[in-house]
């Protein structure tokens, strides 16, 4: 067996070898000329959202030093292909040469929390020498999420991410009688008035919400307990109120049971889309709602174009927040002054923060800086003008994520999935209920019901 | 006679109408495909309409001058591992069936029932295995753990082998055997030209598989340089964080499909040419 | 029969040519794929997985992933699932391509347009399943163009709402199925009439056969080595149907877990890395599609190799 090993490797490589040189492709640059150490800054992310951040304010600027290469490792969310990437390189991390060992990678917050409390991740403050002082102006909720059990900083975010409801101005005048944010949120300020708009919008042939899952994150936001106890899944009556309130939704035709990301779901934002609003942070409004209205993306945005420029944002009946990206440095990491800049620039920097609310609408993560937008004249032409950072304000300091948990993403994933099928009035809620334990355990196998 | 003719008019009736109605449900998708490559994102969004738009060429631009989409490059590296793919797993299938169908040699029983045995493993079950693999041997982002293992195709073997049962007599092998030919000559100059139509058939096969696999190389290939296609339209539909254009994304699927047309009617050609060359029949 | 020419007399002088021949499938497979088998079959006795980036095990547990699997599972479901869906999808799909590849052939019918239908027939194959999972979304929702059509037509007042009634979901899926490998089927079951002897079809036409006659005297019986891959390839491939339900249902086969698949559901388990219950799902899996494939080789491939395959000692 053993010969038949040794014959058979030797042979490949012989294969191998006539392939490496065949092609100019192949992998022989990883193993080319040793290079002196730090040359290479490996980024993993998903998605293009950083990499035009750390372009614009940071790459451009000429702050990456000369000789240094910025490598961006992009891999897709779909079929979580990022985070196999991600955790297969960070397993091979120790037996990577410095060139390929991956130093800064980015997470979100549903599952930030699988990477924060391993030794994956460097000290913010210890090992990439962040100062207390430099992080002084970062909301608090987007330091406690990623700091671990131990009580240190694993990783810091550009933005933070309150939300809340986001309506359809022409529409909420024909319900309402006015589209004046105050005046809005005063009709919506609690869950029994905004099922009572629910009502009166139906009734003049809209939807109060897009589809099922799109109150979700108001709902899962305001858990009082985290998904998983000890080892055992706990079902927060935060989350029985949100399936009692889309079976209801549903049910009264209150919907239009259309998927979120759908295009459906989009569909109901465009001139003619018969949705009253959508739940979001300030991501969500400049990345997917805005985008989605234009009838004509390459036109001007401006009031006109499709329903941009009807919209208007209030705080709606909890507030809440949804999502985030997070920059950590990679244990093994031979760039951890580079690191230490790239951190500083894209998330201490006042005049970067400033910057990415004016040219993304972005929420960005310093207080002061919110502030004193929140103050200013500042307006977003898709909001019909509204200054919608001095809505955001509030919810952003009261934003507590204390009850988060490593299991969030694939509890929200499953749970959304098996209770399409209530909603659906195609099963039970029992059955329901079992078909989402049956799916969490087979993916957290560690768990019990 | 005459009754003969109408029967025989009926039945061509009978045939186009059924062609026509599959060829109607089989293009569907295509015309879909078709007309939202020439609308905006906003006309997609607001529902289907048979009417093309009027922004497939503002489409086709934004798709091939976007820096974040190597849309050339993928191409490329598409065309690469896909013909690699596609010439390894017909030549090596071809060859493994031949020993097996030519030879009587000891353990030749064996080599057969294991192949057929291991055909029947879904290759799911090693992906895991094989990732760790791919990284022990050092070559994540690498093009050769994506084209190498075709070597070995047990599908595309029994296909070939089913094939020379059918129309590959000894006859032949023994006559050059007679003339003196070498036995890779053999294979390559006599029984490789009688196979054309079986090889054709498993090139498409494997050049549309590799082009439209997805799966594995988006876990080895890191590199923006090294991308295929399939990772290219993931990260365009990587949708909920990122601006993303249905138009584009529609270009780009439609754009993805003329290489594997090409491919396609080239080859599709040599399955009906090899046969009417007369190649020699048992 | 006929290898026994070659069997006897030549295969003392020329069968290490075999081993030559034979050697770069077997080098290959055992390092790309035996290695990664056996780990797979290895894990399948150890309790295994990663929570997040936390190793659990490797612990040997023996049968336990086994007995998890029989106790606590529901495979029998999930086979179930994917045998209707394989029945609804490729049994449509053989007797269509076997159709069209006869009358493709044919030199009686000689039809018109054939390399237009050919070229369309295999066409879906084309659309890499992901889009064309998207697509048939479009096609099929709630306000695509199936159910404009619908309306306007007044079968249905509202939308039908396709991918939420186990019925029509798996229909969709076995519709995907079938559009996407008729004409995959369709051209090798013509590459294997082609290259049958064309003077036999014009022998059995002067002798007065019918149509029907010559493909049930000549067609099939020469046909069979490749119907028999035909179908032994659509067992193996309805067995391990993923991708299309995967995309088409979000991997949790909705409605109700009715559209899961035995692959859809060892997926679940290679998704969070769970070498062990991954591995004894894998092995009973792979033992069922031998025992099926078994059955279909006594069936369907008894005549012909008892004589070519077994001829030998």
């Amino acid at each position: 067996m053993k010969k038949v090993l040794i014959v058979g490797l030797s042979l490949f490589l012989v294969v191998a070898g006539v392939f490496a040189n065949g092609s100019q492709e192949s992998a022989t640059t990883e193993q080319g000329a040793e290079v002196t150490q730090g040359s290479v800054l490996n980024i993993y992310c998903w998605n293009e959202e950083f990499q035009v951040r750390f372009n614009k304010y940071f790459a451009e600027k000429g702050l990456v030093p000369d000789g240094v290469t910025v490598n961006w490792i992009v891999t897709p969310n779909e079929g979580n292909a990022y985070q196999n990437k991600l955790d297969e390189a960070l397993l091979q991390q120790e037996n990577a040469a410095a060139n390929d060992k991956v130093d800064i990678f980015l997470v979100e917050a549903d599952y930030a929390l699988k990477y924060v409390d391993t030794p994956y991740t460097l000290d913010v403050n210890n090992v990439i020498g962040l100062t207390d002082a430099d992080l002084s102006k970062q909301y608090q909720y987007t330091k406690d999420i990623m700091t671990d059990s131990n009580g240190v900083l694993k990783g810091v975010s550009w933005q933070a991410c309150p939300g809340g409801f986001i309506y359809r101005r022409s529409i909420v005048k024909d319900v309402l009688g006015t589209d004046d944010p105050e005046a809005v949120q005063a009709a919506l300020s609690d869950w029994d008035k905004f099922d009572a708009v629910a009502a009166d919008a139906k009734a003049k042939g809209y939807f109060m919400l897009s589809g099922y899952d799109d109150a979700f994150r108001v709902f899962s936001d305001n858990m009082t307990s985290p998904w998983v106890e000890g080892n055992k899944i706990n079902i927060d009556p935060s989350i029985e109120r949100w399936i009692d309130q889309t079976k209801l939704y549903t049910d009264s035709a209150y919907n239009n049971k259309a998927n979120l990301w759908s295009a459906e779901s989009y569909q109901g934002a465009t001139k003619d889309g018969t949705v009253l609003g959508y739940f979001g942070p300030a991501w969500f409004i400049d990345y997917c709602l805005a985008p989605a209205t234009l009838d004509d993306p390459d036109a001007p945005q401006e009031l006109g174009n499709g329903s941009y420029g009807d919209w208007a944002f209030c705080k709606g009946p909890q507030g809440f927040s949804w999502g985030g990206t997070w920059i950590c440095g990679a244990e093994g990491s031979d760039n951890i002054e580079l690191i230490k800049q790239v951190m500083l620039t894209l998330t201490c920097d006042v005049d970067t923060l400033v910057g990415i609310v004016n040219d993304y609408n972005d929420f960005t993560n310093n207080v002061e800086a919110m502030t004193q937008i929140a103050n200013s004249d500042y307006s977003s032409a898709f909001l019909g003008g509204q200054n919608h950072i001095s809505a955001f304000l509030d919810s952003a300091t009261s934003i507590d994520r204390s009850n988060m948990s490593p299991y969030d993403q694939g509890m929200t994933e499953k749970l959304q999935t098996a209770f399409s099928d209530y909603f659906n009035g195609t099963i039970t809620k029992d059955e329901a209920w079992d078909n989402f334990y049956t799916s969490v355990l087979e993916l957290y196998p560690n768990l019990t019901r | 006679m005459a009754n003969e003719k109408l029967s025989l008019n009926i039945h061509r009736a009978v045939c186009y109408i059924v062609l026509v109605l599959l060829t109607l449900i089989s293009l569907f998708p295509f015309i879909v495909l078709v007309i939202n490559s020439t609308r905006l994102h906003s006309e997609i969004l607001k529902g289907f309409s048979l009417l093309p738009g009027t922004a497939f060429l503002r489409n086709c631009r934004n798709l091939f001058t976007d820096d974040n989409i190597p849309m050339l490059k993928g191409l490329a590296n598409s065309v690469y591992i896909s013909a690699l793919t596609a010439f390894l797993t017909v030549y090596f299938s071809a060859m493994t069936a031949y020993s097996v169908h030519m030879y009587r040699f000891k353990g030749r029983n064996v080599a057969f029932r294991f192949i057929m045995l291991v055909m029947m493993v879904p290759p799911q079950v090693s992906a895991l295995g094989f990732l760790r693999l791919v990284i022990k041997m050092h070559l994540m982002d690498s093009f050769m753990p994506l084209i190498l293992p075709c070597v070995a195709a047990p599908v595309v073997f029994f296909f070939m082998l089913q094939y020379m049962e059918a129309s590959l007599p000894f006859e032949i092998v023994e006559a050059a055997r007679v003339d003196g030919s070498h036995e890779i000559r053999t294979f390559n100059t006599i029984i490789l030209p009688i196979m054309k139509p079986a090889l054709a058939v498993q090139a498409i096969f494997s050049f549309v598989t590799s082009w439209n696999n997805y799966f594995m190389p988006a876990l080895i290939i890191n590199s923006k340089d090294k991308k295929t296609i399939p990772i290219i339209i993931a990260q365009l539909r990587s949708a909920e964080y990122m601006k993303f254009d249905l138009g584009k994304v529609y270009m780009m699927i439609f754009v993805a499909i003329i290489p594997l047309m090409i491919v396609y009617l080239i080859l599709s050609r040599h399955i009906i040419k090899g046969v009417t060359l007369g190649s020699v029949k048992g | 029969m006929r290898n026994t020419i070659a069997g006897k007399k030549k295969s003392i002088s020329y069968s290490k040519w075999g081993y030559f021949f034979l050697a770069p499938f077997f080098i290959i497979y055992f390092i790309f794929n035996l290695i990664p088998l056996f780990s797979t079959f290895y894990n399948s006795f150890f309790e295994n997985y990663r929570i997040g980036l936390m190793q659990v095990g490797p612990k040997f547990v023996g049968f336990s992933n086994y007995i998890e699997i029989f106790t606590n599972s529901n495979v029998p479901r999930y086979a179930v699932n994917t045998l209707i869906m394989w029945l609804m999808g490729f049994v449509p799909q053989l007797l269509v391509s076997l159709l069209l590849s006869v009358w493709f052939t044919s030199s009686h019918l000689r039809l018109k347009g054939q390399n237009f239908f050919k070229t369309v027939i295999y066409m879906p194959n084309l659309i890499m399943a992901a889009a064309f999972a998207m697509l048939f979304f479009t096609l099929f929702s709630d306000s695509g163009p199936v159910n404009d059509i619908l309306i306007s037509m007044g079968v249905v007042d509202t939308p039908y709402r396709f991918l939420t009634i186990k019925g029509s979901a798996r229909g969709l899926i076995a519709l995907m199925n079938f559009l996407m490998w008729y004409g995959n089927t369709t051209i090798l079951l013509m590459a294997g009439i082609m290259g049958i002897d064309e003077s036999l079809f014009e022998a059995a036409r002067i002798d007065g056969a019918s149509s029907l006659q010559v493909f049930f005297r000549i067609i099939l019986p020469l046909l069979l080595p490749i119907l028999v891959y035909v179908m032994i390839t659509s067992l193996i491939g309805g067995i391990q149907m993923f991708d299309v339900p995967q995309i088409l249902t979000k991997g949790d086969g909705l409605p109700d877990r009715t559209t899961m698949t035995l692959i859809m559901y060892l997926n679940k388990h290679l998704f969070s890395r769970n070498y062990g219950l991954g591995g004894a799902v894998s092995t009973l899996i792979f033992l069922i599609t031998a025992v099926l494939s078994f059955i279909v080789y006594r069936i369907t491939m008894k005549n012909y190799f008892s004589s070519s395959k077994k001829g030998d000692k």
